[in-house]
């Protein structure tokens, strides 16, 4: 099926909207950028981190980064700043760090 | 033709013999006076088995309205009825209902709102609803109410409008009394409405879909309002179209307003609902003492058919309208608000004059009525027009 484009959005007309409001698809909130909601930002120190992963497992937005089962990165287009990921860390290896002018893109 | 058979019955139990042939996938019920025994009518034909409808008894009107949403987006024909007190416990799913551009038919009784308590007829119950979206048609009488309700189903779910609809009768007087009404067999009413087939049906899982999404922080939801507004405004070409085939199909004539003397009327009254009949008997009999009085019946009220009033009220020489709800603080009732606003373009100002009447059941009797045409004729003759909203028959 071909992926609804809403790539133009800003630019449909009142008759280009779904009746409704009705998004008709599936599959499509990965392109929803929640993260423009976060206040203050994840960083995780590699040093402390003992690659346990209790923060993938508890963070609701699916927003940590893992490969060959280790955490790399966050994925600050969803992520919005609850911190649960540094609550949950056993050894304090992660700090939660306002966002300032330093903003990092999200899009 | 249809098969169609005479019968006494009250407003209410033709209202759920109406839907009961109309054969809605769900109905959401509870119960409020005077509403209460249309749901009760139609929970037996549930357990009668001679309608195949999931029956959800739910906890409150506002509960009932959200079943009805679910239901709907989920991609089934939904009805529900409700009355008063109960239809504003609903009011942001009916919001919400028309926003998500849903064809649920409701069947209302109009009643009083609280305080003081009151169980009787006015419309203050949907005068207080006229704004939320949905398509609204009143009844004078129960053979209306039965029509109406059949004809909803058709206006709402028509592809040009896909918006809910609501029926409303007058409480006790058109709920309660029995009336003599003209029923159509099971199968003309079945092939009149027709197969649904929702736009976006939430069970249809080779397709998902989301209802109920998010439009704000810049997001189009101006767009979606206005889609509403155009949406209403095709509904009154459909509202015709399906008057005109139902009324060819039943020998009953469907207009957003019904006329009775206007041709060469002096001085008319413009009323909704059950007070037409009275307000027609008074007219004919001032007819006989030379008084060229003349009636318009406003049947539907949403879209509000303004371009029809004023077609009809050319040439007239004083209105009043009648109005059995209050807008407190305003020029007048809704009904006057829009009357008076239709004629502001027209080539013709008559005098308009607003009486609020009959709330809470208060009577409306004939020499009230009576009175009001007098009035109209004193205006008429260059009498100055009583000066703000005249509360007919007050002490």
């Amino acid at each position: 099926m071909k992926k609804w484009d809403i790539s133009q959005i800003n630019e449909w007309k009142t008759d280009d909207f779904p009746l409704g409001a009705v998004i008709p698809q599936s599959g499509n909130s990965c392109d929803y950028a929640t993260g423009g909601w976060r206040s203050d930002r994840p960083e995780r120190n590699d040093d402390k981190c003992t690659q346990c992963l209790m923060c993938w497992i508890m963070c609701p937005d699916s927003a940590i980064n893992v490969a060959d089962e280790k955490v790399t990165t966050f994925n600050l287009k969803h992520c919005k700043g609850c911190g649960i990921c540094a609550k949950v860390c056993p050894v304090d290896a992660i700090d939660m760090v306002p966002e300032g002018c330093d903003l990092p893109e999200v899009k | 033709m249809p098969t169609q058979k005479t019968i006494a019955a009250t407003g209410n139990t033709v209202v759920a013999e109406a839907m009961r042939q109309c054969a809605p996938d769900v109905m959401a019920a509870y119960p409020i006076t005077p509403q209460t025994t249309i749901v009760e009518e139609f929970a037996a034909f549930v357990a009668k088995g001679r309608v195949h409808t999931e029956y959800i008894t739910v906890e409150s009107e506002h509960s009932a309205m959200s079943a009805c949403v679910g239901a709907s987006a989920a991609g089934a024909r939904v009805m529900t009825a409700t009355s008063s007190q109960g239809l504003a416990l609903m009011w942001e799913e009916l919001h919400i209902a028309s926003g998500m551009r849903l064809p649920i038919v409701m069947a209302n009784a109009n009643r009083a709102l609280s305080a003081p308590i009151n169980i009787h007829c006015d419309h203050s119950d949907i005068m207080g609803a006229r704004d939320t979206g949905w398509v609204t048609l009143f009844a004078e009488t129960a053979q209306e109410a039965y029509d109406n309700t059949i004809m909803s189903i058709r206006i709402a779910e028509h592809p040009d409008v896909l918006l809910p609809t609501m029926s409303c009768l007058d409480g006790f007087i058109t709920t309660h009394s029995i009336d003599r009404v003209q029923v159509m067999d099971d199968e003309s009413v079945a092939a009149f409405v027709g197969e649904y087939t929702p736009a976006n049906p939430l069970l249809d899982l080779e397709n998902p879909v989301t209802h109920g999404s998010f439009a704000g922080l810049g997001g189009p939801f101006f767009e979606f309002k206005k889609a509403q507004r155009e949406a209403i405004e095709r509904s009154r070409k459909v509202i015709d179209e399906v008057g005109a085939e139902f009324a060819e199909l039943s020998g009953r004539p469907f207009g957003k307003i019904e006329t009775w003397g206007m041709e060469d009327a002096d001085v008319a009254i413009v009323v909704i609902g059950s007070t037409a009949g009275n307000v027609r008997h008074v007219a004919r009999g001032l007819r006989d003492q030379g008084i060229k009085a003349g009636v318009v019946k406003v049947r539907c009220f949403r879209p509000f058919p303004f371009a029809e009033i004023v077609e009809a009220l050319l040439g007239v020489q004083a209105v009043a309208v009648l109005d059995r709800a209050e807008s407190f603080g305003a020029e007048g009732g809704p009904l006057f608000l829009e009357v008076r606003s239709a004629l502001y373009d027209s080539e013709e100002r008559m005098p308009v004059i607003n009486y609020i009447y009959g709330l809470g059941g208060s009577d409306v009797k004939l020499e009230l009525i009576e009175s009001v045409y007098k009035d109209l004729s004193d205006v008429a003759a260059g009498v100055e027009a009583p000066a703000g909203l005249v509360y007919l028959g007050s002490r």
